[in-house]
C-alpha cells in the first residue's frame, strides 16, 4: 500500500516539475564547487580573459608549481605550513576522538554526582562560539603558556561540546545488555570502553571526526590569534593571507586558484567516504 | 559552610542525617572514581578553554584593559558608553548584525528544512548526490570560496557578475560590488545563505528518516488533505530533537559569522563599516585598539545575545529541558 502510494506520488506531474526545478537549483548551487574546480587548472591568460570564462580550456598544473615552488623562495616554505596542517589535524583528530568519546561513555551509561550539571553545561555551550571570547582564550593560552606550540592549535578544539554531545546521543542507544555480558565475562571499564563502546560507536565517530576535521583544516583563529611565529601556522591561514590581498592584486590569483582547491579536497573526500555513516549519527543526536 | 560547622557540632552523639548524606555522597564519588576519570581530559579543556574565558570575559567587560597595564574596575562603564556613544556600534554593528540575522537565521534555517524535506522526497539513489551539492559550500568554508566570491564579484568587467549583468543590459557600467556599501552586506548574505546548509542540514535529512512512515497514513486518515498540512502536522512534531539541534546550530553560526567581511573585502574593517557586524565590533577594539575591556563587553552583549535566542528557540520547540 505504501509502496503504491509512493510510486503514485512520484509519477505525478506536480512532482516533475519540482524535481526538475530542484535539480536545476541544485546545478546552481554547486556552481561555486566547479568553479574551484576549474580555476585551479587555469593556466595564467585564462584567468584574466575577457570575457571571463568559466570552464577552463587548457587545463595545466602550472598554478601549483608556482605555489610549491613560490614556496622555496619565501620565508616559510609553503611545505612547512602543510606539515604544520598535517601535524595539527591528526593530532587532533585522534584526541578529540578519544577524549570526546570518553567523556560521552560515562555520560550515556552511569549515573554519578554531577551528571546532570555537567550535560547541561554541555547542552549550554553548543551556543558556545569561541570567537566570542577570542579575547580571554588568547589571554589563557599566553598565560598557560601555549602560544607558539602545536599544544596551542590542539588543545582549543579538545573542549569540544557538539562532539560529546552527538557521542552521547549515540551511546545511549547502545543497549545495556552487552555491556552487561562483557562485565560478566570479566572485562573492567576501560575493556568494556576499549572493545565494545569504540568499535559500536564507528559511525558517531566518523561523523565528529569529518566536523572536526573541516573545523579544525579551515581554521584560521589559532594561527592568527595564538601563534606569532610564522613557522607554526597552518595552510589555511596562508591561504587565507594568499587572498585578504587578492582584492587588487593579480600577481596572487592563479596561487590562491590553487590553494584554494588544496583546501577543500580533503574535506570533500573525507565527506564522500562517511556520508552514509553521518545520517547514521544524525539521528541519534537530537536535542531532546 | 556555616551549616556544616553546626552540622558537625550536633554529630557528637549521634551521626546526623547530613553526615550520613555527606558519606554517602564520598563514597559515591569513590565508586564513581572511573567516570570522572574518564570525563577529566574533556572537563579540563571545557574549563580551560570555555568556562574560564566566558567568566573572564564577564569579568573583563567591567574593567578597562588594554593588555599591557593594570586592570581597573570601572563598573557598568563599557556598557553604558556602548550603549549612549558608540556610534558606529548602534548605527552600524547593531543594526547590521540585526538585519544579517535575520535574514541568515531564519532564512537560512528554512531553506536547510525545505531542501532537506525535497532531498528526502527523491528516490533514495540520488539522495547522496543532492546532499553532497548542498552540503559543499559549507564544507569548502570560507577560506577555499572565497577564491569564488572574489572572482564572481570582482569590481571590473572581468567579474563575472558584472559580466553577465552587462551583457544582459540590467546594469550600463561595471559595479564594484565588494567596495561599494550599498551592496556589501547584501552579498554577505547571499553569501552565508549559500553556506548555511551545514551540520543542522545534515541533522534534518537524518530525521526526516526517522519519521514513522505509518503516522502518515494514520494523518491521511484523520483528514490531513495536503503535503503542507503533512509537513506541519507530523513531520515536525516528529523530528524535533533534529529540528532543534538543527537551530541552535544556525543561530551559533549566524551570529559567530563576521569573518566573512573580512574574507570577501580584504579589511578587517569594511568601507565605512558597511558589513560591521557586531563580532567585526569584538575584533576591532580588541585587536586593533587593544581596549580588551570594551570589547570584552560587546562579546558578552553578544553572548547574552545568542543565549536569549537560544532560549526562543527551546521554547518555540516546546522542549521539557529548560535553560
Amino acid at each position: 500500500m505504501m509502496l503504491m502510494l509512493r510510486r503514485l506520488r512520484a509519477v505525478s506531474p506536480f512532482q516533475v516539475v519540482l524535481i526538475t526545478l530542484f535539480t536545476g537549483l541544485a546545478l546552481f548551487m554547486s556552481l561555486p564547487i566547479v568553479f574551484i574546480f576549474n580555476h585551479a587548472f587555469k593556466p595564467q591568460n585564462e584567468l584574466f580573459l575577457f570575457p571571463p570564462r568559466f570552464f577552463v580550456r587548457h587545463p595545466t598544473l602550472h598554478n601549483f608549481e608556482t605555489l610549491f615552488l613560490h614556496a622555496s623562495n619565501a620565508t616559510v616554505p609553503f611545505t612547512r605550513y602543510l606539515f604544520n596542517s598535517l601535524i595539527v589535524v591528526s593530532l587532533t583528530l585522534i584526541s578529540v576522538v578519544v577524549v570526546s568519546t570518553m567523556a560521552a561513555y560515562v555520560l550515556a551509561k552511569y549515573e554519578f554526582h554531577f551528571k546532570q550539571l555537567i550535560m547541561s553545561l554541555i547542552t549550554l555551550s553548543l551556543m558556545f562560539a569561541p570567537e566570542t571570547v577570542s579575547i580571554p582564550r588568547y589571554l589563557v593560552i599566553n598565560g598557560i603558556g601555549l602560544n607558539n606550540t602545536y599544544l596551542g592549535h590542539i588543545l582549543p578544539s579538545l573542549a569540544s561540546p557538539v562532539a560529546v554531545f552527538m557521542l552521547v546521543g549515540f551511546i545511549s542507544q547502545i543497549p545495556r545488555d552487552l555491556m552487561e555480558a562483557a562485565r560478566i565475562d570479566g572485562a573492567g571499564h576501560f575493556g568494556i570502553f576499549v572493545r565494545m563502546i569504540l568499535p559500536l560507536s564507528v559511525p558517531a565517530i566518523a561523523t565528529i571526526s569529518i566536523l572536526t576535521f573541516q573545523g579544525v583544516w579551515g581554521d584560521v583563529e589559532t594561527s592568527t590569534l595564538f601563534m606569532q611565529k610564522e613557522t607554526m601556522r597552518t595552510l589555511a591561514f596562508y591561504v587565507n593571507s594568499l587572498l585578504s590581498g587578492l582584492q587588487n592584486n593579480v600577481a596572487g590569483q592563479n596561487m590562491a586558484a590553487a590553494a584554494g582547491l588544496l583546501i577543500f579536497i580533503p574535506n570533500l573526500i573525507i565527506f564522500l567516504l562517511f556520508q552514509r555513516r553521518v545520517l547514521e549519527t544524525m539521528v541519534h543526536s537530537g536535542i531532546k | 559552610m556555616k551549616t556544616e560547622v553546626t552540622h558537625a557540632a550536633r554529630t557528637v552523639k549521634t551521626p546526623s542525617p547530613a553526615t550520613i548524606k555527606l558519606k554517602r555522597f564520598l563514597l559515591d564519588l569513590k565508586k564513581d572514581a572511573f567516570c570522572y576519570a574518564f570525563l577529566a581530559p574533556f572537563l579540563i579543556c571545557f574549563l580551560v578553554f570555555i568556562v574560564i574565558p566566558v567568566v573572564m570575559a564577564a569579568t573583563l567587560s567591567f574593567t578597562s584593559y588594554d593588555g599591557f597595564s593594570k586592570l581597573h574596575f570601572i563598573g557598568f562603564d563599557n556598557f553604558i558608553s556602548l550603549f549612549t556613544q558608540d556610534i558606529v556600534f548602534l548605527t552600524k554593528a547593531l543594526p547590521n548584525t540585526f538585519v544579517f540575522a535575520l535574514i541568515v537565521g531564519p532564512g537560512g534555517y528554512l531553506l536547510s528544512f525545505l531542501f532537506a524535506w525535497l532531498i528526502h522526497q527523491l528516490p533514495m539513489k540520488v539522495r547522496d548526490y543532492y546532499t553532497l551539492v548542498f552540503y559543499a559550500p559549507s564544507m569548502a568554508g570560507g577560506v577555499a570560496l572565497s577564491v569564488v566570491w572574489i572572482a564572481a564579484f570582482s569590481g571590473d568587467r572581468v567579474g563575472y557578475l558584472n559580466h553577465f549583468l552587462l551583457n544582459m543590459g540590467w546594469i550600463d557600467s561595471q559595479v564594484t560590488w565588494l567596495q561599494d556599501p550599498k551592496y556589501l552586506l547584501k552579498i554577505m548574505i547571499l553569501v552565508s545563505l549559500w553556506m548555511s546548509f551545514s551540520v543542522g542540514f545534515l541533522a534534518m535529512l537524518a530525521g526526516l528518516q526517522t519519521v514513522n512512515r505509518e503516522l502518515y497514513e494514520a494523518g491521511r486518515i484523520d483528514g490531513i488533505s495536503n503535503r503542507l498540512q503533512e509537513v506541519f502536522y507530523i513531520t515536525v512534531p516528529s523530528m524535533k530533537p533534529q529540528m532543534l539541534f538543527s537551530a541552535v546550530m544556525t543561530i551559533v553560526s549566524t551570529l559567530k559569522a563576521g569573518s566573512i567581511s573580512t574574507q570577501l573585502t580584504g579589511q578587517a574593517i569594511t568601507p565605512r563599516y558597511a558589513g560591521h557586524l557586531i563580532i567585526n565590533h569584538v575584533d576591532d577594539y580588541a585587536f586593533i585598539r587593544f581596549e580588551l575591556g570594551y570589547a570584552s563587553a560587546v562579546s558578552v552583549i553578544l553572548l547574552l545575545l545568542s543565549y536569549f535566542v537560544m532560549r526562543f528557540a527551546y521554547r518555540m520547540f516546546n522542549s521539557k529541558e529548560e535553560l
